[in-house]
């Protein structure tokens, strides 16, 4: 589920906080820049795991702080392909089911990789999964709140850094603000055995 | 800012580390060999552990947690927390994890297939079936009970399932002492 990724970055630290240890206020910037941060095409960081080398800090004319190149490496949540991930139902469109892990929550689970036969129950607003057994059809709903494992097929990353000046003059013709998109997603199935919610396969 | 690329993602223009001047490679040679791409998974352990001392040691230095700065590494490090927290991965310590690792090396498992075993603690069959690739092929069935029964007598039990245990308990008690 977590990787570390060694990264490379300029540290600026003002002057004010030169009396405290040069790696302790690293730390904290690197935090502050990247924490709960999403770096496109790395993934989502969640802290710094440590600093493996500090190059020389210069000061520049006409800035009093000082500048560093730091390479350290961070801790990000980047799961591989074919992972399988335990998390908890957030809610259920017609798009398919929405996943959260608490700090990670844009996971959807398409209607095609739900276990099949699956419905959508408009009235409650829940996918279903129409489970045959020799009795007849079983209906599992699948409620917000619940456990499910699932694995992860694919994700995106979209890069949401600002558009430069011209094409904001051509969107800012129009009313509608534009969509907020996600900047890392990720793709579940739950189409196999063992997948889906845990209450579906404990033997009680 | 530099970045390393990511495990998925293969330097276009060399085939090795040092023939490559672009400044993304010198972060790590993880670009390149593919190897080496699981050299830089963490267990959730390991980030359970990371976070928790974080915790600890911010919680000593009190004063500068509540600046507006440092609310996204709370967040982050609240929410992760409590999400392998409700894992069995909390109970887990260094020398379980060496002792589970000794334990599989008779399976021939790959990295991230151990790791899969590790952080989930699966129980059953189906489980162990989902987190190995091909188990059908790979393993026979007395290996997949030999496999499951490694797992839940190495790695302890998670919050969950511990009580559940304790209900169970607190029942079979109250049968032998009717009052």
């Amino acid at each position: 589920m977590f990787v570390l990724v060694e990264m490379v970055d300029t540290v600026r630290i003002p002057p004010w906080q030169f009396e405290r240890k040069l790696n302790d206020s690293i730390a904290e910037e690197l935090n502050k820049k990247l924490a709960n941060k999403v770096v496109y095409n790395v993934g989502l960081c969640i802290c710094l795991f440590d600093i493996t080398k500090l190059e020389d800090a210069y000061v520049f004319p006409g800035d009093g702080a000082s500048h560093t190149k730091v390479h350290f490496r961070y801790v990000v949540f980047h799961p591989f392909l074919d992972e399988i991930l335990i998390g908890k139902i957030k809610g259920c469109s017609p798009e398919g089911v929405h996943v959260s892990l608490g700090f990670f929550d844009d996971i959807l689970i398409p209607p095609e990789s739900l276990q099949q036969p699956a419905k959508f129950d408009d009235t409650e607003q829940v996918w279903v999964w129409e489970y045959e057994t020799e009795e007849g059809a079983h209906d599992l709903y699948m409620d917000t709140g619940e456990e499910i494992r699932f694995r992860v097929v694919d994700e995106s990353f979209v890069d949401t850094s600002p558009t430069g000046p011209s094409s904001a003059e051509a969107t800012s013709s129009s009313e509608e603000l534009p969509k907020k998109e996600a900047p890392y997603t990720l793709v579940g199935s739950i189409s196999e055995p063992g997948l889906g919610l845990l209450s579906w396969w404990t033997s009680s | 800012m530099e970045v390393a690329l990511s495990p998925s993602q293969e330097c276009k223009f060399h085939e090795s580390r040092d023939q490559c001047p672009f400044t993304c490679c010198l972060a790590l040679h993880l670009a390149h060999s593919r190897k080496d791409a699981n050299s830089a998974l963490l267990s959730n352990y390991e980030v359970f552990q990371l976070l928790t001392d974080l915790k600890e040691q911010r919680k000593e230095s009190g004063k500068n947690k509540h600046s507006s700065g440092q609310q996204n590494l709370n967040t982050i490090t609240y929410e992760t927390l409590k999400y392998i927290s409700k894992t069995p991965c909390r109970h887990q310590s260094p020398e379980i994890v060496r002792e589970f690792l000794t334990a599989m090396k008779s399976h021939k498992l790959t990295k991230a297939e151990k790791l899969q075993l590790l952080n989930h603690r699966p129980m059953t069959a189906v489980e162990i079936q989902l987190m190995v690739e091909e188990s059908e092929e790979r393993l026979t069935e007395e290996q997949i009970e030999a496999l499951l029964h490694t797992v839940t007598s190495i790695l302890p039990a998670g919050p969950e399932a511990e009580q559940k245990k304790n209900t169970n308990d607190d029942m079979t008690m109250d049968e032998e002492n009717p009052a």
